[in-house]
């Protein structure tokens, strides 16, 4: 855990300081996107910005702005507004927006801050629109605005009892001036009415009767569907194929090789697309395809190979750089006097993301105009948020097509799971460069091994690691060798950098962290809590480590590390702040009864971690039998993560990142040889499954502090408390992922 | 020319034989509510009945399927639109995330009801191995599926 925010999150938050301080108030509020201005009969309708619309028959629909990838921001961006509207839920339908950021501001799922972004500006959104009825109200009794109360849609003047309706307001706040958002009040927690409680998804009814809502679902008339072959080790190119046989199969429409884009490689790589007639069609004509590849310039990347070298690396204490020494201290020198000195070594490997809906889009070309479809994470350019991560793709349509990027319209469709995937577009660039030569809207699905095998994964990695504990069993010296991967030889891969705030180093006497970084060709991407989701297994189970060698509970020696004098003073409610830390590692330790005396075979396990500006601690139960079968029992999460939007959203994230987390450490990992994954399918990565998904009990400290996202903060803590809890119940030591090498089985 | 009877209605279809089911509904149909997923048998995603018995539509060619007759999800709540229990259970216990895998888990849990209407969760693991929920929504699963399973025995027809 960083003492500051996840990596990439920080990355991000320092770019758009500027930004995120005064958050685009000025382009949210007031403008009226031409989309919602058309179509609607407007006579009496109040639309005080961008996001609301109340109509004289009391319907009001609100904007959903940011993509819907299952972290449920489709309902609790929406309920944000509602809130502070004092609208009825049930008086409310959601609108999806269309891309416009220049009206909606960032519009992208990411980084879990979705919530946290948008907190305060979608509350003075939807203050705004109530301040403007209760004054429309207010001058229709001649009365003061403030002897007025508004709740379900309706302002009572609250001494006189007189009621008037949204509905019935809505001509007259539609003739008011709007007032600057800054200036409007905003409700006390205490007050809040809808946030907190339980709302079930917008889509939900959709969802369970089979209403086409996905990327794959997209269709127009005269539609074709497309497949698209790529080079299995990255950079290859094609050198020949049997295009003349294809062409002939049934079905299929056209066949032809692309290059790949020289600027853009990762965004467009060289291959053969296949345009049939129907998905099948297309799949069968991929089968049959025979392509010689030249590999000359291609991946050679040996995750073997890897391992081997990261061993011996991991030999030394130090690596290549430091990227954090306490000042004036001298960490050798702490571990020459230190009573007892723990070593450990953790590694980890590859995983993709796998969402269960293969990547996808559909891209219609029409002159110089380009529409797609896609289930997409990013489907603007976030206002340049991510310029500096590589995240760039509107520029490759004028660069591969030649159609500027303003003649580019993407419009997101749900996504059928993101974890970070659908934030590298390569697959919308695909269908877009495929349609560019197809006189018809195309299709283009990747299948399972397409997803699988052309992916940017989470980075494998290892920790060399050492703790110095002096005579009374305190940490007084520690060590953090991070052996990582870097593509340019200068930064470290996405999801692979360890900041120099990453725990416990900055609470401990003398301690140090450094990095080595292998080259590696394989794309890395971010991945649900990008370095988090490792370095948590890493650091939080070494912990655990390192207080079973002082002879220390667990619980007792986290805590004491948690209150040690030197812990950094949080920069602002965003940073870790130890008496959070401590608040809710008390509360899952206690919940879970942590402790008590154990049924044979069993043992509880705790690990915190920070991340996402989340506060999140866990305890597993565990047993492990004969045959070295793992089964999670149970898992206790005690979470601040501010005030609580949906909690039924919130609730359902933290279960699902909980399994998603043990299913990742029970049995996933890439075998990457020759540069190419050698897993393809949900055969041989196969996921956690209904029998082992234990039951997750989740426990909310709430606080006025802002909201974080929860997509991904849940997840980071579940690898460590479950390996500990391991050690607890046999006494072997997991220092690796997945168990599955080590013999253990779900 | 193949003939079955899709959620009540029949229809004929001619394509290359070996097309599995999924891709007649989905492209051929315009039945969009089943999921591509692994084009295996090894996610669920794609899980319709036929003849009442839960199958992969991805790996059953459409060959097999003369005469049949096939439940989709647009099939499963009744003629007049009232959802199935399990609709009901899925919405009210806000089961879906994503949402991408939750019409095969559906097809799955209402075969299972439909032969056992009381289903422990050992016969709930069983029944429900084969989906894969990416998003892990496996707890509310469960839950609907017992809850679903109250309804029913209050006289809710599957
Ligand atoms: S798509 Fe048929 S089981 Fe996965
Ligand atoms: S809800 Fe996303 S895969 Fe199940």
């Amino acid at each position: 855990m960083n003492t500051q925010v996840n990596i990439s999150r920080r990355a991000i938050l320092n770019l758009s300081a500027g930004a995120a301080g005064g958050l685009m108030l000025g382009v949210f509020v007031g403008a009226t996107p031409k989309a919602a201005q058309a179509g609607v009969s407007t006579s009496a309708a109040f639309k005080p910005n961008a996001f609301i619309t109340i109509m004289p028959d009391g319907h009001i629909t609100i904007m959903s702005k940011n993509p819907e990838i299952g972290q449920g921001i489709k309902t609790s961006l929406p309920m944000i507004i509602a809130e502070e509207l004092d609208a009825a839920w049930s008086d409310v339908e959601i609108v999806e927006a269309p891309t416009n950021e220049k009206v909606y501001g960032h519009q992208f799922a990411g980084g879990s801050l979705s919530v946290f972004m948008n907190w305060k500006p979608l509350r003075q959104v939807g203050a705004t629109a109530r301040t403007m009825l209760v004054e429309a109200a207010a001058n229709e009794w001649r009365v003061p605005a403030n002897e007025c109360t508004t709740a379900n849609s309706v302002v009572t003047h609250t001494p006189s009892g007189r009621q008037l309706t949204y509905a019935a307001l809505a001509g007259k706040a539609a003739a008011l001036p709007v007032p600057d958002a800054k200036t409007v009040a905003l409700k006390n927690r205490s007050d809040f009415k809808l946030l907190g409680t339980r709302i079930g998804g917008v889509d939900n009814e959709k969802i369970v009767t089979g209403q086409p809502l996905f990327g794959i679902d997209k269709t127009l008339p005269g539609m074709l569907y497309a497949a698209y072959e790529r080079c299995p080790a990255l950079g290859g190119r094609v050198k020949s194929a049997n295009l003349d046989q294809i062409k002939k199969m049934p079905g299929v429409k056209d066949a032809f090789v692309i290059d790949g884009n020289k600027k853009y490689p990762t965004l467009l790589r060289p291959g053969v697309a296949i345009v049939a007639d129907t998905t099948w069609a297309a799949f069968q004509a991929k089968a049959a395809l025979q392509v010689e590849w030249d590999e000359t310039d291609a991946s050679k990347d040996s995750w073997s190979a890897i391992q081997a070298q990261a061993h011996d690396l991991g030999q030394k204490p130090r690596g290549e750089n430091v990227v954090f020494a306490t000042k004036d201290k001298d960490v050798d020198a702490a571990f020459k006097t230190a009573a007892k000195t723990v070593k450990a070594f953790y590694h980890y490997p590859f995983v993709p993301h796998a969402p269960l809906e293969p990547q996808n889009a559909t891209a219609w070309r029409r002159g110089d105009k380009l529409d797609i479809w896609a289930p997409t994470q990013i489907p603007g350019t976030a206002l340049g948020m991510f310029d500096s991560l590589g995240i760039v793709f509107y520029p490759f349509f004028q660069d591969e097509l030649g159609i500027a990027a303003e003649n580019v319209t993407i419009t997101p469709t749900r996504s059928g799971g993101g974890f970070g995937r659908r934030g590298w577009n390569d697959f919308l660039c695909e269908a877009a460069a495929i349609a560019a030569r197809v006189d018809a809207p195309v299709k283009l699905q990747w299948t399972r091994a397409d997803d699988m095998r052309h992916d940017q994964y989470r980075a494998g990695g290892f920790h060399a690691l050492e703790g110095g504990l002096d005579d009374k069993g305190k940490l007084v010296a520690f060590r953090n060798h991070f052996i990582t991967f870097t593509a340019n030889g200068k930064t470290p891969v996405a999801g692979g950098g360890m900041a120099a705030s990453e725990f416990p180093a900055q609470f401990v006497d003398t301690a140090e962290i450094s990095q080595t970084m292998l080259p590696l060709r394989t794309p890395c991407g971010f991945w649900r809590a990008p370095g988090s989701n490792v370095f948590a297994f890493a650091i939080q189970g070494f912990i655990h480590e390192m207080a079973t060698a002082a002879g220390r509970d667990h619980l007792e020696f986290l805590l004491s590390i948690m209150n040690d004098p030197r812990a950094p003073e949080p920069k602002g409610p965003n940073s870790l702040n130890t008496a959070r830390a401590i608040a809710v590692t008390k509360l899952a330790a206690e919940k879970a009864g942590w402790g008590r005396k154990m049924p044979a075979g069993h043992g509880l396990g705790l690990a915190f971690y920070f991340s996402h500006a989340a506060h999140i601690a866990e305890v597993a139960e565990v047993s492990v039998d004969k045959n070295n079968k793992v089964r999670v029992h149970k898992v206790w999460v005690a979470a601040d993560v501010g005030p609580i939007v949906n909690r039924s959203g919130a609730e359902s994230q933290v279960q699902g990142s909980v399994i998603d987390g043990i299913s990742t450490m029970m049995n996933l990992g890439l075998t990457i040889e020759k540069g190419r994954i050698q897993e393809s399918n949900f055969d041989t990565y196969n996921m956690l499954r209904m029998p082992h998904a234990p039951e997750v009990e989740v426990h909310f400290i709430e606080s006025d502090n802002p909201p974080s996202g929860l997509g991904e903060p849940a997840l980071p803590p579940i690898a460590p408390a479950v390996a500990n809890a391991i050690f607890a119940a046999t006494g072997q030591r997991v220092r690796s992922m997945p168990l599955s090498l080590a013999g253990m089985t779900v | 020319m193949i003939h079955l009877k899709i959620n009540g209605t029949m229809r004929e279809v001619s394509v290359d034989p070996a097309t599995p089911l999924l891709w007649v509904l989905r492209d051929t149909l315009g039945l969009l509510g089943t999921k591509f997923g692994c084009g295996i048998a090894m996610c669920g995603a794609c899980t319709v009945h036929v003849n009442g018995t839960p199958v992969r539509a991805c790996s059953t060619p459409i060959a097999q399927m003369n005469g049949a007759e096939i439940t989709t999800i647009e099939g499963l709540a009744r003629p007049d639109g009232k959802l199935h229990p399990l609709q009901k259970a899925w919405v009210a216990l806000d089961v879906p995330q994503c949402g991408y895998c939750q019409s095969g888990q559906i097809m799955s849990a209402a075969a299972l009801l439909h032969h056992n209407p009381k289903p422990t969760d050992a016969d709930i693991d069983d029944a429900m191995v084969g989906n894969i929920c990416r998003c892990a929504t496996y707890i509310r699963i469960r839950k609907a599926i017992h809850e679903a399973a109250v309804e029913l025995a209050k006289g809710e027809p599957a």
